[in-house]
């Protein structure tokens, strides 16, 4: 083995890449005629390189492009809705919105409190309020996680949150009366008396509501 | 070409599903080639291909327009093509004495089954040698050799497709080329 070997390597390496300079090109070049060991080893490098340059393309094979369109996960709607929201901020700070305010709600329905509006006439029993029979209410009456029954007239809505309501045959409600146990109606409860919050004169004259909170 | 296939690209981010067509059609042969060439299996050739083409689908949104389409399709696919081959190798230790036989180690067992004997690879044709040869190369050099001389890419290329400095690259080239006079002989 000669001394001169491992720079004649490095150089011969930079010739297959083409990134010599013409001063060493003319040193490897040199060398190549006087060394029969680098001049096999140069030679084995380039036949080893060009034969593999003798290689065929390869295609790929029949319905390939289908194959792989098959494949493609379908457009979710998740993405869609991603694009919307960056395309429009606006609906973006609007749904942020939408989750700030169901939040909050949320967090004022697991308010396990039993409560309902004072109306002169009430019979309070425990967690059931009573509208006895022969009286009349005059008003609204809302009912949070308690439950009501009705003998006499109700003159207005009733509404039971997370509670039932019992009405005797004498009973009369001249107004609405709903039920409400689930979160979503809850909710949209909430935003019902939201927005008549707003708009003051698409609501009812209503009485002063106060609570009556019950330990 | 580049123009064309940003063009097609900016109708995939619009939600166009035929525009991704148009571009796999385009880039199918060239990607499993590589892969192909990478694993020396059709079948697995296919399926990593096709899996680097869903994974560009999905992700095209990362896709740097500035850059060039295919150095990042080919580093989606190198890269599958390389956690694949890492999956199949076995994950004992070939010096490990294999259980019930004394001396017998998996060296030996390779030997019988990996690398062919001398007559049968002279009887090979081309086409057949060429992809024994790549395939027995270390991986690491196995995916710059076949870069620089199957694909034909200039060495920076294949720096920013397997994300190795140049210098790297060279080195790989270089043992590549080592490893394969070495292999191949004198023939």
């Amino acid at each position: 083995m000669n001394t001169c070997r491992e720079s004649m390597i490095h150089y011969m390496h930079a010739y297959l890449d083409g990134d010599i300079s013409r001063e060493e090109e003319r040193k490897l070049k040199e060398h190549l005629t006087e060394c029969p060991s680098c001049k096999e080893m140069m030679d084995e490098l380039q036949s080893a390189v060009s034969f593999l340059q003798l290689a065929e393309p390869v295609k790929a094979p029949e319905g390939f492009v289908s194959g792989v369109m098959d494949r493609l996960p379908k457009e979710k709607p998740k993405a869609g809705i991603h694009r919307l929201l960056r395309r429009h901020p606006l609906i973006a700070a609007a749904a942020m919105f939408v989750v700030l305010m169901s939040a909050t709600l949320f967090s004022s329905y697991s308010n396990q409190h039993f409560s309902v509006t004072k109306q002169p006439n009430l019979v309070i029993e425990g967690e059931t309020v009573v509208v006895p029979a022969g009286e009349t209410v005059k008003g609204d009456i809302v009912v949070k996680n308690g439950n009501i029954r009705i003998e006499g007239e109700v003159d207005g809505n009733v509404t039971v949150i997370n509670g039932s309501k019992y009405m005797a045959s004498t009973a009369v409600v001249t107004g609405k009366s709903e039920e409400i146990d689930k979160a979503f109606d809850w909710l949209w409860y909430n935003i019902k008396t939201t927005v008549k919050g707003f708009f003051p004169s698409s609501s009812n004259e209503k009485g002063e509501n106060l609570q009556n909170e019950n330990e | 070409m580049d123009e064309l296939v940003n063009k097609r690209i900016n109708e995939v981010l619009k939600g166009n599903h035929e525009a991704f067509e148009e571009i796999v059609t385009m880039f199918q042969h060239r990607l499993y080639q590589v892969c192909y060439r990478m694993l020396g299996n059709r079948q697995e050739a296919e399926d990593i291909a096709q899996e680097a083409f869903v994974r560009a689908y999905v992700n095209i949104h990362t896709y740097d327009q500035k850059r060039k389409f295919s150095t990042w399709l080919f580093r989606i696919a190198t890269n599958l093509c390389i956690d694949r081959i890492r999956k199949k190798k076995p994950d004992y230790y070939l010096d490990a004495e294999v259980p019930g036989t004394e001396g017998l180690n998996m060296y030996s067992q390779i030997a019988a089954t990996g690398d062919l004997p001398e007559d049968e690879v002279e009887k090979m044709e081309t086409q057949e040698r060429i992809q024994y040869e790549i395939g027995r190369l270390p991986d690491k050099y196995r995916s710059v050799i076949i870069l620089r001389y199957m694909e034909e890419l200039p060495l920076q290329e294949i720096s920013d497709i397997l994300e190795l400095p140049l210098g790297t690259v060279k080195t790989r080239v270089h043992r590549g080329r080592e490893a394969l006079r070495k292999q191949m002989g004198n023939m």
